[in-house]
């Protein structure tokens, strides 16, 4: 086999790929930070010992859980962008593809979210609510002041891991035709032929960062470790 | 909000004609996940293992290698490794024209089977390595020290214990390569999620249709943790957390 290879294509394109670069890094960022508050929230309903709150909890963390990510986000690019329509009589033309991507893996990894964070909290030694108990604390006090505290810092390697593979993932805001960093690559190869040269690229650089980052959090892991 | 709900539209006769209905559509997509995550599976465990494997022997070279497998297969996108399987593969590898030849469906299934066997395998990889260092180290010590060769202390002493150990990850790990499947859809395979979507296009009853294949994915779920769950009981060990 010999392939001509031919790389012109990016730097030609690298404000089209930057631009792309930008929109996966936004979604990664909103979906992480939502994803956190609202997998806390779904973890204290779990924990909170008020049986509706925390079969409620359990069965939404077990629906997300069992459905391919890739069919979430079809939920969301094909079904409610129109139900949201139809139901606040927006135009046809609103554009909320970048929006349904934020809220689709916002929704999803909450659910991986709160059962990392789950068991970030059980980790923590029950001496300790017992303490806060003793001292006067209200319930949500201790949680508050003594359990998550303590219960975010054993967690931390675990949830930027999990930001990691999440920044992974949203290259599959590719069925939504967004033009995200794979979307760009992907594009400017089938414009200029390059489709090879591209997809490599697109790999070598999800990898370089990946890898980087999954050693930061090693370091970090090893540092914080009590 | 006004919407039909018609539950009938999946017994009506599907658009490429035959006597099909859209039941059939779906069942066949069925069939077409469950066919390329199997056997996707059988290549993330064979070489999931012997990787997994490489990264507990002594040789150095061995161990660098297999460590940079991992983190090449764990690092890139699971799209972005599909769709390298699927372009660059047949462009760059040695029989590639051959491949281009084949069915177009052919292509669609061998580059989704690969993708998963490989990106699965390195997750295998990691749970084998696990299972393997939680072993006793005296172990691997006492099966060399009675004259075992290096792959027999493997095959009859370490490997069996390991195995046993790693079920219950490895069950998370095939519920994940079915999930993972319905990224093949991108690549035009017929898959479940495909079928759906196609369905949301033919039958314009886009939330019987969704509801349906979500269902569909929960029952796989289902049977897989309860096939495992048997596994898992007749594997565990005695004498562990979760043994008898």
């Amino acid at each position: 086999m010999s392939y001509e290879f031919d790389w012109s294509s990016i730097p030609n394109a690298a404000p089209f790929l930057l631009q792309g670069m930008l929109v996966t890094l936004e979604i990664t960022a909103v979906a992480v930070l939502a994803g956190i508050l609202w997998g806390t929230v779904l973890a204290l309903m779990r924990l909170s010992g008020i049986a509706p709150l925390a079969a409620a909890a359990a069965g939404y963390v077990t629906l997300f859980r069992s459905v391919p990510l890739v069919m979430v986000l079809l939920w969301f690019f094909l079904i409610v962008p129109q139900f949201l329509q139809d139901l606040l009589n927006l135009g046809r033309a609103a554009d909320m593809r970048l929006v349904s991507a934020m809220v689709g893996f916002a929704l999803f990894e909450a659910a991986y979210y709160s059962e990392i964070i789950r068991a970030g909290i059980q980790s923590v030694p029950r001496g300790q609510i017992a303490a806060a108990y003793a001292l006067g604390m209200t319930h949500w006090q201790a949680m508050r002041l003594v359990v998550l505290p303590q219960a975010f810092r054993n967690m931390v390697p675990l949830l930027l891991t999990q930001a990691i593979i999440l920044f992974q993932d949203t290259s599959l805001v590719y069925v939504s035709a967004l033009t995200d960093f794979f979307g760009a690559a992907y594009k400017v190869g089938e414009r200029d032929g390059t489709i090879v040269e591209m997809l490599l690229f697109a790999g070598a650089v999800y990898f370089v960062l990946c890898y980087a980052a999954s050693q930061l959090v090693r370091r970090l892991q090893r540092r914080l470790a009590v | 909000m006004s919407y039909n709900w018609n539950w009938g539209v999946f017994l009506q006769p599907a658009a490429s004609g035959g006597g099909a209905t859209y039941l059939d559509w779906l069942l066949a997509g069925l069939q077409m996940t469950v066919a390329v995550s199997l056997t996707g599976w059988l290549i993330a465990l064979a070489l999931g293992t012997a990787v997994g494997v490489l990264r507990t022997v002594p040789g150095r070279a061995a161990r660098a290698f297999a460590a940079a497998y991992v983190e090449i297969f764990r690092n890139i996108p699971l799209l972005v490794q599909l769709f390298i399987w699927y372009f660059v593969a047949p462009e760059l590898l040695p029989g590639g024209d051959a491949v281009k030849g084949l069915h177009p469906v052919t292509q669609q299934f061998l580059a989704g089977m690969l993708c998963l066997g490989f990106f699965t395998s390195a997750r295998v990889a990691e749970q084998v390595r696990a299972g393997i260092e939680s072993l006793p180290r005296g172990q691997r010590a006492a099966a060399l020290a009675l004259g075992f060769t290096l792959p027999q202390t493997y095959r009859y002493v370490l490997l069996p214990m390991a195995f046993r150990l790693v079920v219950p990850p490895l069950t998370s790990e095939i519920l994940n390569i079915f999930k993972n499947s319905a990224v093949l859809s991108t690549i035009g395979l017929l898959e479940l999620a495909a079928q759906g979507r196609q369905l949301v296009d033919y039958t314009a009853q886009p939330y019987e249709s969704f509801i349906a294949v979500t269902l569909l994915y929960m029952a796989i779920n289902v049977v897989v943790m309860v096939l495992m769950r048997v596994v898992e009981r007749r594997t565990r060990v005695p004498g562990y957390i979760g043994g008898r």
